[in-house]
């Protein structure tokens, strides 16, 4: 019974609980089972909130028994990254600095999550402080991927992209600063949406690069990713960086799910020789089927997205160094070498160095040398120029598209341990998601089949022009409800169990 | 190693005669918002550690700032009030730096974008010689915040050095502060610390009738580096020393005037002035030097991130410029003229502190004149042999209306009238209870007058001779000796009518 | 580009407040610079004449109003606290006189 519950989409188990054919009690109990039997092996949760998640869902089955008109997601449980702050729940960012910290506050995220009922499940595993792109650099030990238990499940959210490839919750909270969404949703078989930066709030998200993070939905369908978009996007006055105005229609685009004389744009430099062969193949294969459904695909080039890699390796570590100083061993988390005879200075370097594993210290160097003076104009300043070079380039391709698609990332899901020493093997797993968080625009990865040669999951990447991320759900669908009918059922039923 | 024993001080007359000082100040100026720079904690001065703070100005991991938009036009209306260009897009930077009472580790400022530049304020200095007005030039005003409070704990000192350990209230985190830096100031001669003074106390009035910050130097709502160069005269610009954390109007000057006599005596050693962060002493008034770094500090500014930049249309800094009020200085060359008296007189008003209370004083219904003379003489000495501000003394303007009206009906005259704000200044009540205490009202029974003026007439017979020989002039002597017997607390024009009553002038 | 030293290593790790080991600093050594000349492309994009973007979607004048809104009980504030005393954060001794 309860394993039938987890492979529910969110919202088939909304409409379930809408109908009170289920309580929400019921639902978020089958996820809890399901964590507490596969996440031993997967290790997807770095702490489950089993009491907070039922007294949550059992405050919505109360209110839906009195009556009450509930938002469509309300008592479907959910998993959060361990970057966003939860009042009284560890949060961690996958660090040991911030053992056992418990935020005093909740992240604008959270309290929508709360709003609108969603039982929080519980905190899941990140590579910390979100740099990498595997997972294995949380402080916690690797996740392992569900489709193979050898494998990365990506990063920096293969916490999240896992628990939803495991069927330990229908949906989850990522942050993307480079790819941390979408490139997890590709290795893992399902859907991971960055939306425009500024559509959801950061307030409580533990920054990463303040310019390049964005909080975005993981779920098993597109449909389900346009339902939680809807809860956690919207203006929030304590971001100064969040959007005003209206969230585009997102649900009704993956209802629309209609690519008919849309102009989609397939971006040369995004696809290549540095490529996987089988993740070529399923690319080439959704670009018929697009044509097939109705599209006008046409190879458009942005040249600049060459630099994209390099300058976000510059502008990246440079907004960590700066964001992460506040990890000083003084207000909260740990504190390291405070004998009584160390001075300040020294025991904020001991805890720094004992708090942060290898790469972030490796990153807070490259950030404190790019800013540093007589370099910032060869390195910052440099690098935000090319940032405006990738915008020109994304505005010269939407002139004439309406979407643009690559494959979402290079390879699938690696081997772990195969690049944990190599900094720029790792990087190079972003190349094809960079571009994006560099000029703000929203994009979305989703399952298009697996690659022949491994049998694991591939990714396609969908782009649109800034704040209008209803196109990414309408494409997103339409390739889904084809690719489905294809199959016979969605690709993460293949999933080995 | 450095065995050269430290030179003394040169005698200050001596030092400026030999070199020429360069001045520069910094000022930082706490905003009186209600709420911090960049969350929305009060900014109430004195509350219990700890109380005023929230995700944001804790720095706790995933807060994000927003900019107080009222601090932000304060700010323009200071740059205006100090005849600078708004800068029309300016952006917030990240100083990066570390230190424990700064919550990110990162101040949140403004680097090369300032939103206020090239302005100037015309000083007042008082000199011997009357007025000199010098022009001080504003290179740069830019908003930040302040940081929290630092209590050094254990040791023998309570200072940093040698203290155990620390503790960190970080109530004062996060208000706004706006940072007012001046061009160098050359040219100003011996007279180089009283410009330094007559600066901060000036921009301080500034602030405060832009109804902008509280400016409390004593609580630190204004705070003041005072930098210092000598050179000989005609000779390039020497190196700088900058003092730190310069928190009284008086301290401002002390320190200059110690840096210019401590410079000049490294010039005269032959040695190179060291360009270094210097503490000022307020005990004995000297200056003494920072730990040294062994390496400049690298800020990395960089563009704050989690900020957008500010716009400052021409159409906005119009409406904040239409708010202000009139400038301190306008506003004083208004009340002299208004009043008609010298440059001399009003100086000597503004030295004492004592034109707002003049000023109110007036404006309550008591003539310039008057106003001046009290609050200017025994009021001022006594405000002097107190060590407080005119302010603080329990004379109030209301007072002084009172006793204005007692002298005006007759009841009572300046003699006696000092001695009510005798009585108020002892804590004796106000001035119908002082009068009443002391029994000071002028005896205006005319029968008690007239029995005074009999006994004296009787006693100085040589004297009413010559009055009614048309002498009157000599009835000074009798209006004394009525005077003395009424022990003064007779009007003395009554008592000459009444005397002149009685013996006319005879043929 | 001239590759970074280990003395501008041991900089950068004293500016960043890290406590690096003598093997790490030789470590970030060499993987700095393996890092640094794999962005140097960066720097060679003509780009003179290029705004530099520091926001993805730029906008101006984002205020809050001067309004005063709940905080922290002192509890919540000092929970996360390595160190208190007397309602304060308690931090070892100080040696540096604060920048300005
Ligand atoms: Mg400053
Ligand atoms: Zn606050």
């Amino acid at each position: 019974m309860t394993a039938d519950i987890t492979r529910l989409s969110a919202a088939t188990l909304a409409a379930e609980l809408a109908g009170k054919q289920m309580s929400s009690v019921e639902a978020t109990q089958a996820c809890l089972d399901r964590i507490a039997e596969v996440d031993p092996q997967l290790h997807a949760f770095l702490y489950v909130d089993a009491e907070g998640a039922l007294a949550t869902a059992a405050s919505v089955d109360r209110r839906r028994d009195a009556g009450e008109e509930l938002p469509a997601l309300a008592g479907v449980p959910i998993a959060l990254k361990d970057v966003m702050a939860m009042r009284g729940v560890p949060t961690t960012v996958g660090s040991k600095i911030l053992e056992n910290w418990r935020p005093p506050y909740d992240a604008t995220v959270v309290s929508r999550l709360r709003e609108v009922g969603l039982p929080v499940l519980g905190k899941t595993n990140m590579d910390e402080f979100a740099m990498g792109s595997s997972t294995e650099y949380s402080a916690y030990g690797p996740t392992r991927n569900p489709w193979d238990h050898d494998r990365i499940p990506g990063g920096s959210g293969g916490g999240s992209a896992a628990a939803v490839a495991g069927f330990e919750a229908p949906l989850a909270i990522g942050t993307d600063t480079g790819g941390s969404i979408r490139q997890p949703a590709a290795v893992t078989g399902t859907v991971g949406v960055k939306p425009t930066y500024g559509a959801v709030s950061r307030y409580g998200l533990v920054a990463l690069a303040s310019s390049l993070d964005q909080a975005g939905p993981c779920a098993r369908s597109v449909m389900d990713a346009a339902l939680l978009h809807e809860v956690i996007a919207g203006h929030d006055p304590r971001d100064s960086t969040s959007l005003p105005g209206p969230v585009p229609d997102v649900v009704k685009a993956a209802r629309t799910a209609d690519v008919r004389g849309l102009k989609v744009g397939l971006v040369k430099e995004l696809n290549g020789p540095g490529y996987q062969a089988g993740v070529r193949q399923r690319f080439s294969e959704v670009v018929e089927l697009l044509t097939a459904l109705g599209a006008d695909v046409r190879e458009v080039s942005c040249p600049n997205f060459t630099y994209a890699l390099g300058a976000y390796y510059l502008i990246l570590p440079s907004e960590a160094s700066s964001n992460l100083a506040r990890f000083d061993g003084m207000r909260y988390g740990i504190r390291l070498g405070d004998d009584g005879e160390a001075n300040v200075e020294e025991v904020m370097a001991r805890t720094r160095e004992g708090g942060f594993g290898p790469e972030v210290k490796r990153r807070i160097m490259l950030g404190t040398y790019a800013l540093s003076s007589g370099y910032y104009d060869e390195f910052y300043g440099q690098a935000q120029k090319v940032r405006t070079l990738v915008q020109r380039d994304f505005a010269a391709a939407f002139a004439d598209c309406d979407v643009l698609i690559s494959p979402t990332c290079p390879t699938t899901a690696f081997p772990i341990g195969e690049k944990v020493d190599d900094p720029l093997a790792m990087y190079l797993n972003d190349i094809a998601t960079i571009p994006v968080n560099l000029a703000g625009n929203g994009a979305l990865s989703m399952p298009i089949g697996l690659a022949p040669e491994d049998g694991l999951p591939v990714g396609l990447q969908v782009i649109a022009p800034p704040r209008l991320d209803d196109r990414l759900y309408n494409v997103g669908a339409a390739v889904e409800a084809a690719l489905e009918d294809r199959w016979g059922h969605p690709l993460i039923e293949e999933a080995p169990q | 190693m450095n065995t050269k024993v430290t030179p003394a001080l040169v005698p200050y007359d001596d030092a400026v005669a030999r070199y020429e000082p360069t001045l520069g100040l910094e000022v930082h100026v706490e905003l009186g918002t209600a709420s911090k720079m960049f969350c929305g904690c009060p900014t109430a001065f004195g509350a219990p550690a700890n109380t005023q703070v929230c995700p944001v100005c804790l720095a706790l991991p995933g807060s994000l700032p927003v900019v107080n938009a009222t601090a932000v036009e304060s700010t323009i209306r200071m740059g205006l009030a100090l005849n600078c260009t708004i800068v029309e897009n300016c952006r917030f930077a990240r100083k990066n730096y570390f230190y424990p009472d700064m919550p990110k580790d990162y101040q949140i400022s403004q680097y090369d974008e300032p939103i206020a530049i090239d302005g100037y304020l015309d000083v007042e200095v008082p000199t011997s010689d009357g007025v000199e007005t010098v022009r001080v030039e504003i290179e740069r005003v830019h908003m930040e915040e302040d940081t929290g409070k630092l209590t050094h704990t254990g040791g023998a000192t309570g200072r940093i050095h040698g203290a155990d350990y620390s503790l960190v209230d970080y109530n004062r985190a996060g208000i706004p502060l706006v940072e007012i830096v001046t061009k160098i100031v050359p040219g100003t001669g011996a007279l180089a610390p009283e410009v330094g003074k007559a600066y901060v106390s000036q921009l301080r009035d500034l602030m405060r009738s832009l109804g902008v910050s509280d400016v409390r130097m004593e609580q630190g709502s204004l705070r003041c580096d005072a930098n210092v160069s000598l050179a000989p005269p005609d000779g390039p610009l020497g190196t700088r020393s900058e003092t730190k954390n310069v928190n009284s109007l008086r301290s401002v000057e002390r320190a200059l005037r110690y840096e210019i006599r401590r410079q000049a005596a490294v010039l005269d050693a032959g040695e190179k002035v060291k360009q270094e962060t210097r503490h000022f002493n307020e005990d004995d008034g000297s200056t003494s030097p920072g730990r040294s770094k062994e390496e400049a500090e690298d800020y990395r500014y960089f563009p704050e991130p989690d900020l957008m930049p500010v716009s400052a249309q021409p159409e906005w800094v119009e409406e904040l410029r239409a708010t202000l009020p009139e400038l301190p200085a306008a506003h004083r060359k208004r009340l002299q003229s208004e009043w008609g008296i010298s440059d001399f007189d009003m100086q000597s008003v503004i030295n004492a502190g004592a034109l707002e209370l003049v000023e109110a004083t007036v404006a309550a219904g008591v003539s310039q004149a008057a106003a001046r003379k009290w609050w200017m003489g025994e009021l001022a000495r006594e405000a002097n042999d107190r060590g407080v501000g005119l302010s603080e003394l329990p004379v109030t303007i209301d007072h002084i209306v009172r006793v204005e009206d007692l002298i005006s009906s007759g009841a009572l005259n300046d003699k006696l009238a000092r001695k009510v704000f005798e009585g108020i200044l002892a804590g004796e009540g106000d001035a119908d209870e002082v009068v009443a205490g002391r029994k000071l009202e002028l005896v205006s029974d005319d029968g008690a007058l007239l029995a005074a003026i009999d006994e004296a007439i009787a006693n100085m017979p040589e004297v009413v001779a010559k009055i009614q020989s048309g002498k009157q002039q000599a009835a000074g002597a009798i209006i004394g000796a009525v005077m003395k017997a009424t022990k003064g607390q007779a009007d003395a024009g009554r008592v000459r009518a009444l005397l002149l009553e009685r013996l006319p002038a005879e043929g | 580009m001239a590759d970074l030293t280990r003395e501008q290593v041991a900089h950068l790790a004293q500016l960043a407040r890290l406590d690096l080991s003598p093997d790490e600093l030789d470590h970030y050594n060499e993987q700095l610079n393996v890092i640094l000349a794999a962005v140097a492309q960066v720097g060679e994009v003509a780009a003179r004449d290029v705004p530099a973007t520091s926001h993805p979607i730029v906008m101006t004048n984002v205020f809050r109003p001067d309004e005063v809104r709940p905080g922290l009980s002192r509890e919540d504030a000092l929970s996360g606290a390595p160190a208190a005393q007397d309602d304060r954060f308690r931090v070892p001794r100080i040696l540096e006189e604060e920048p300005s």
